[in-house]
This record gives C-alpha cells, sequence and structure tokens, in this order.
C-alpha cells in the first residue's frame, strides 16, 4: 500500500515546523517516527497535504535532569530513551515503558513527543505520562506554553495540542528516595500495543503511602487516571491486603473500548490485575 | 518528486522518487533489489527490515524522501566477495528457514542484534527479534542460527550441531 500523494519537507528548524504548519494549517501533518502515521495515510484514514519531517531537527534532541526534572526532547527515540543512563537513574519506569514499546525497529524510530501528540488509545508513554504527573514544553507561533499531563489527553486520538503546535519537549519529575513507579501491560502478541497497561507512581513516608498516581492506557479510548484508586491508597500501608482493597474501584468509572484481540468485559477485569501489579512494584521500589 | 541521493550497499544511487515513495519499494522497484519483501505491508511482520546508517528499520513505514543521504544496507549487500556472511551461514547450516520469506528480514534484524550485543543469550536473541515474524513455526531453529552466527563473529569454532 502506498499513501495518497503529498508533498514532503525535511523540516531543519523548529521555527520552519511552525511557519509550515501555520501557512498549511489543516492540511499539513507533522511526521516524527511515522508509524502510527504512515499506516493511517496507506489507509487514507489520514491524507496530509504536506508532511513535515521532523527527524532531522536538532532543537528536537537531548536528554537532561535539571534539579528535579528530567527534560526529554520530542524527537528523542524509544531507543535512545530505553538505554539513556540519564533516564535509568533519574526516571527509571520511562526507560522500563520505552524499552518495551513494539519492537527494536518500532523503538528505532518513534519518538516521545509522537507518542504523546499522537496519544494512539493502546500508547504506552501516555499512561506514564500521566502517573508521573509530566508536562510537555509546545512551540507555537507566538512563543511556548506548557500544558500539563492531567489537560493533554482529550478523547480518542485528541490532545490539548492546537494545530499551529509542536511539542518540542517532555518533562518528568526526578524520582527519589522514597518514591517508586511500574508500568505493567497486557500485550497484544504481534504488535505489543498495550491491550491493558497501568501505570503507578507512588511516594512512601514513614511507611505509609503519602501520595499516588495511578492511569491506565489500552482499556478505552484515552489514558486515564485512577482517582478512586489512588485516594483509597493513600494514608495505608500500601501493604498486599492494601493494594487489593484500592484495586477493587480500579476501572469503575471509565469509558471501555473492545475489539477482536479483547473484549471489553475483559479489558475491566485486567484492570484490577495489571493496577495490582504496577502498584505492587512501584510500592516495592518505594520502599528499596 | 523528492530527488534523494542514497548508499546502497556501498553504491551510491541519485534518483529522482514520488514524495510518498516507501523505502521497500524504492529498493524493490527502482533499484531491483528484490531480497527485501514487503509482508504485512502494516510494520509488523518485519519482512521488509533493512539498516539506514546502522539501525535496523522497517522500509515499508519509511519514506525514501527521509533516506536522503543515508546509508541503507539490505540482505544483498551482506555476502562479500560471493562468500556468505555468518548469519547467513548460519540460517543454512542450522536450518534457520523454511519457505524463506521472513529470512532477508530476520538476517537483517539479527544483524543489528548482533552488533548492539555480540555475545546474547538465547533470550536476548528472542527478544532482539521480536519485530520479525515467520510463520513455518521456525523460530526455534533461528534462535540456534543466530547462535551459530555470533560464535563465529566472536572467532569461536562452530558447527551447527553446537550452535
Amino acid at each position: 500500500m502506498i499513501p495518497a500523494a503529498f508533498e514532503y519537507v525535511k523540516a531543519s528548524s523548529v521555527a520552519q515546523v511552525i511557519a509550515l504548519l501555520n501557512q498549511h494549517g489543516e492540511d499539513a501533518k507533522v511526521i516524527a517516527g511515522g508509524h502510527s502515521l504512515l499506516p493511517a495515510m496507506k489507509l487514507r484514514l489520514s491524507q496530509p497535504a504536506v508532511l513535515i519531517d521532523i527527524a532531522a531537527v536538532s532543537e528536537l534532541k537531548g536528554i537532561k535532569t535539571n534539579g528535579g526534572t528530567l527534560t526529554i526532547g520530542a524527537g528523542e527515540t524509544y531507543h535512545a530513551i530505553a538505554t539513556s543512563n540519564t533516564v535509568k537513574n533519574a526516571c527509571p519506569v520511562i526507560a522500563a515503558c520505552t524499552g518495551q514499546i513494539g519492537d527494536i525497529q518500532v523503538r528505532n524510530a518513534g519518538t516521545i513527543g509522537g507518542a504523546l501528540a499522537h496519544a494512539d488509545p493502546a500508547a504506552d508513554l501516555t499512561a506514564v505520562f500521566l502517573a508521573l504527573g509530566g508536562t510537555v514544553t509546545v512551540q507555537n507561533a507566538g512563543g511556548t506554553r506548557t500544558i500539563a499531563a492531567d489537560d493533554m489527553f482529550v478523547s480518542m486520538l485528541m490532545t490539548a495540542l492546537d494545530s499551529g503546535e509542536l511539542i518540542t519537549a517532555v518533562n518528568v519529575p526526578v524520582l527519589s528516595k522514597g518514591q517508586g513507579a511500574s508500568y505493567a501491560k497486557l500485550k497484544h502478541p504481534a504488535s505489543r500495543y498495550a491491550i491493558v497497561g497501568v501505570a503507578a507512581v507512588v511516594t512512601v513516608s514513614n511507611g505509609v503511602v503519602s501520595a499516588c498516581r495511578v492511569a491506565v492506557t489500552g482499556a478505552g479510548p484515552q489514558a486515564v487516571r485512577q482517582p478512586s484508586v489512588e485516594k483509597a491508597l493513600i494514608g495505608t500501608s500500601g501493604d498486599a491486603a492494601a493494594i487489593k482493597a484500592a484495586c477493587a474501584s480500579a476501572g469503575a468509572d471509565m469509558e471501555y473500548l473492545g475489539d477482536i484481540h479483547a473484549s471489553e468485559e475483559y479489558r475491566r477485569a485486567m484492570v484490577k490485575v495489571y493496577a495490582a501489579r504496577a502498584l505492587t512494584d512501584a510500592i516495592a521500589a518505594a520502599r528499596a | 518528486m523528492a530527488k534523494i541521493t542514497v548508499t546502497v550497499n556501498g553504491s551510491t544511487h541519485t534518483s529522482t522518487v514520488e514524495d510518498r515513495t516507501l523505502l521497500v519499494n524504492f529498493l524493490r522497484e527502482q533499484l531491483n533489489l528484490t531480497g527485501t519483501h514487503v509482508g504485512c505491508d502494516t510494520s509488523q511482520c518485519g519482512a521488509c527490515v533493512v539498516l539506514v546508517d546502522g539501525k535496523s528499520v522497517k522500509s515499508c513505514t519509511t519514506l525514501a524522501a527521509r533516506c536522503d543521504g543515508a546509508s541503507v544496507t539490505t540482505i544483498e549487500g551482506l555476502s562479500t566477495d560471493g562468500s556468505m556472511h555468518p548469519l547467513q551461514e548460519g540460517f543454512w547450516e542450522c536450518h534457520g528457514l523454511q519457505c524463506g520469506f521472513c529470512t532477508p528480514g530476520m538476517i537483517m534484524a539479527a544483524t543489528d542484534l548482533l552488533t548492539q550485543n555480540p555475545n546474547p543469550t538465547d533470550e536476548e536473541i528472542r527478544h532482539g527479534l521480536e519485530g520479525n515474524l515467520c510463520r513455518c513455526t521456525g523460530y526455534h531453529n533461528i534462535v540456534r542460527s543466530v547462535q551459530y552466527a555470533a560464535a563465529k563473529m566472536r572467532g569461536e569454532v562452530v558447527s551447527s550441531q553446537n550452535a
């Protein structure tokens, strides 16, 4: 299959990308790794007139920590992130998550900015980003702004990004002592997309869970937090009984999608299972 | 139309391609390098894997225009002076293929894997070849084939019996 015809532009700067997005409006699409966009274009689900390739934009590269924040350039590939010692030390759940996306060819191509901008219902990073409470740095014609993870994922494949905007960097907290995070997923055996994926970030202070964020991907139209689980776990010891009790409400109040790979009921059941696994690992890491 | 200059298996080619041309179609239809296969065409099966600047990519989901200035290696570029690459020899010796359709992609993905990890465990080989599907149920012998090649590339004496 071959996509419908388009004009290809290899961009060399963020300013050029913004100018092209403003010039062409809805007719333009940004391509990073392309492993979501090109298959959609082959099926004519997406038919941009202009394709702006950002893979060679050096401003979108770079991984660094600054105080309590880990900043990853939007154009960094999953493979670069998964193998980065900076990421492994600052926020190991990001390295662990990106290391299990797709396969090595997907990880050589796909980027963190692309994953969050596309917001596939079964993407892995959306849940981890949401559980970490990160932000994205966004460039538009007027300057830059940040979007908080809690505001990012609006509905299926829809984010808070406006047309004419580009994610330039992803910021997540550096995890400190007493904090632990984990991402547990039931993967599709061929594509390795999340049938259900749950990310958990937990803080344990003096033996008590003092903060907790849990987010689910794969099961519904977009990644969502699980406030009832978070609330139930905070103030407990975080032991197996507390996790089991908190996860009884996991996935209770969210929309679901069912397909040939897994029914809605199955996903509903698996959200509870994988929430418990993610929380168990995150709490163990927080105590380590 | 995009004018691209790509080095493929050591030879430089300057071509004019439609902007929407996929790398696999450029290789197969313009350069007649038909060793790279189109399988699922949805970036899942890995039959189309080639190396772009040393990294394995799925050429059915890569635009040829993006590869302007890049160096591409396909299955046709592995053997030197008529002698098989250790991976090709490994697949031959260890019966790593039945129908052979997935083999070029398997070998190119394994080339990337052994570059990054010259001494992989069986589990690491299986993980490294996750993006390549074989429908002849041949994974067991594919792992042995890659072990054979890894040992040979480390300079060890190998046979199909001990791989």
